[in-house]
């Protein structure tokens, strides 16, 4: 089949000319599959996916159990990445802690996309006095600093894995609320919007139904993108010890206690470090491609 | 007279719809009031910002929000006056009662939607009917407005279809509940000459079929001469003359009117004349002077014309006029100079 780029006709053979699909985000993946730096970063991601989901399959030790002669291992055949004082198994514990890494990442980001849409389609589509209430109250979040505002709400709250997501998801939400908020002014202006209007459609429909899917893919980009982000924080709250605790393993948690034995046993920083550093890129380079296949003029 | 009321569907009196800006009070509508009868088409000309695009979003009550607002006036849709109905109410009536075809129809059409869902959509707004009803219904929709294979046609995107095909979704989505008044604004502005009257002689002829009474927006006369039947010429906001369609063109009194008619070649004349054009252009809409609004650029004004607004005045039955000289156009209009 001999497809002529960007017209959307092709050439079937016998029958002629017909249509082939194309919408938006169909025209969006066709040009990110050319973008090779963004299929790396959707393997990554797609491997890590994979690792957090099959991480009992693919561990090969348990990660929280502790032999004692095997503490300070440094990667071998038996330990790939070595092993921690208590002689647990990093490889292992790396794979499992993925887990935490991409849930923090994924629910985090969905709360901060409920609120900040709802929020952004509240003052964009309203605009007035609800539009000034949602952009305050968003300008007071942007005022704090990402981690110090998640140390204060994880302290108000306590450790755990579900305060996490509430802090790093409420703390997001600003960034979305603004980009959502940009995109439905520009949408609302659309025709279409107008003439569902005169049709007679309701305003939770013509939000529901026409701005909704109009103003979507910026909202890809940035979800992505703060997948990275979201992951960093949770890192940095469970090196304070304030994130997950112990014994579950987490990439920010298994960076704090090698601390002490940088010198005695690096490969203990090493691998953890890599993993989130892998990761963040997986999800920036997805994001980044991400964002020049939404834009044709890219 | 009574029975003539009867048949009177859509009746607009001293219509004001007025902006709210940061430079004061666009008075962008201003005592518009014009009646609609059944079947009938009523053009409504004036060159760009006079007014004619509001009025039509005024009578679905679509001013821009919180900025617009009608401030004044009836809209007597079947009885029923539309300007003091609530958001709610008005919901009801708009796409089912009355409703809209828009100029560009390329952006009109929702592009993440194929035009099937779009059409119906359209339908169970108003109709609460299966969707396999619905789909049915769209198919006759498609097949009304005369669009090759509707059952294939309905999985389309709107970036799948030409402009005119485009319209004629448009036309379909906007009759689909039969409407006793369809709304079109500059329908035919976006597509080329041949489409144009395509689509224009599928809105009459569908207008015939389903019983509505359209009011066509436009500033091309020569639409209006070949589809309306009654015509009112807007300036600055206000209505300057009406009048049935031959009487427009063969006899037009105001000014401007007078100044659009000379601004369009003919193709009876004989003598090689140059083109009309009227001098300077439209007058910001804010701050109006107290005179006639066409004074700056009438070449026919005189001293009282600068002083107060010439009201509409009815020169016979049918036709009303808002012009202190009129009088002195009417006879020997031919060699009316200035």
């Amino acid at each position: 089949m001999f497809s002529k780029q960007g017209t959307g006709k092709v050439y079937n053979g016998a029958s002629g000319y017909g249509y082939k699909k194309t919408s938006l985000y169909r025209n969006a993946w066709r040009r990110l599959k050319k973008n090779k730096l963004a299929m790396v970063g959707l393997s990554i991601i797609c491997v890590l996916a994979a690792t957090a989901i099959f991480s009992p399959l693919v561990a090969t030790h348990d990660p929280t159990a502790r032999i004692k002669e095997e503490s300070f291992r440094s990667p071998s055949t038996e330990h790939w990445f070595g092993t921690d004082i208590l002689g647990r198994d990093i490889y292992s514990r790396v794979i499992y802690g993925s887990r935490i890494s991409i849930m923090v990442g994924v629910v985090a980001v969905g709360i901060s996309l409920a609120i900040g849409i709802t929020m952004g389609a509240l003052a964009g589509y309203f605009g007035g006095f609800p539009d000034t209430m949602v952009m305050r109250m968003a300008d007071i979040f942007f005022a704090f600093p990402y981690i110090l505002g998640a140390i204060a709400i994880m302290t108000v709250l306590g450790p755990g894995l579900v305060n996490i997501f509430i802090a790093i998801g409420i703390l997001g939400w600003a960034y979305f609320a603004r980009l959502f908020r940009g995109s439905v002014l520009s949408v609302k202006n659309k025709e279409y919007v107008a003439a569902a209007r005169a049709l007679g459609a309701s305003n939770f429909r013509i939000m529901a139904k026409h701005i909704l899917p109009n103003s979507f893919a910026p909202m890809i980009v940035l979800g992505t993108m703060n997948v990275g982000t979201a992951i960093i924080v949770e890192a940095s709250l469970s090196f304070l010890g304030l994130g997950v605790q112990p014994p579950t393993p987490a990439w920010g948690h298994m960076l704090s206690e090698s601390l002490n034995y940088i010198n005695i046993a690096p490969w203990m920083m090493f691998f953890p470090g890599m993993a989130i550093v892998l990761t963040v890129l997986g999800f920036v380079l997805l994001g980044d491609g991400l964002r020049d296949a939404f834009d044709p003029r890219m | 007279m009574v029975s003539k009321k009867q048949h009177m569907i859509l009746e607009v009196k001293n219509l004001k719809t007025y902006f709210d800006t940061p430079e004061g009070v666009v008075k962008a509508v201003d005592g518009v009031s014009f009646d609609l009868k059944k079947g009938e088409v009523l053009g409504i000309v004036g060159e760009t910002g006079s007014g004619k695009s509001v009025t039509a979003l005024s009578l679905l009550n679509l001013i821009p929000q919180p900025a617009g607002k009608i401030v004044e006036g009836q809209i007597l849709l079947e009885g029923t006056d539309l300007a003091r109905l609530n958001p709610r109410q008005m919901q009801k009536y708009r796409g089912s009662k009355i409703s809209m075809v828009f100029q560009d129809p390329m952006t009109s059409l929702n592009p993440v939607y194929t035009i099937g869902s779009q059409i119906m959509e359209a339908i169970r707004i108003h109709q609460s009917i299966t969707k396999n009803q619905a789909r049915k219904k769209t198919i006759e929709l498609l097949t009304m407005v005369g669009i090759p294979e509707p059952s294939r046609r309905l999985k389309s995107y709107p970036h799948e279809c030409s402009g005119g095909m485009c319209q004629r979704v448009m036309v379909a989505m906007a009759l689909a509940n039969n409407p006793s008044v369809l709304i079109a604004d500059e329908p035919t502005t976006a597509l080329d000459v041949t489409i144009q009257a395509q689509i224009l002689e599928l809105m009459v002829k569908l207008k015939d079929r389903t019983g509505s009474a359209i009011i066509l927006i436009t500033h091309d006369l020569g639409v209006i001469a070949k589809y309306a039947s009654r015509v009112m010429v807007m300036y600055g906001g206000k209505p300057v003359e009406f009048a049935d369609v031959d009487t427009i063109f063969y006899e037009p009194l105001h000014p401007y009117t007078r100044g659009l008619m000379g601004s369009i070649t003919r193709l009876d004349n004989k003598k090689k004349q140059r083109l009309l054009a009227i001098e300077g252009s439209c007058p910001s809409l804010i701050d109006l002077p107290p005179g006639c609004t066409f004074y700056p650029r009438c070449p026919y004004a005189r001293k009282r014309c600068a002083q107060s607004y010439p009201g509409l005045e009815q020169v016979n039955p049918g036709r009303r006029i808002a012009c202190h000289r009129w009088k002195n156009f009417r006879k020997g209009y031919n060699e009316g100079k200035p």
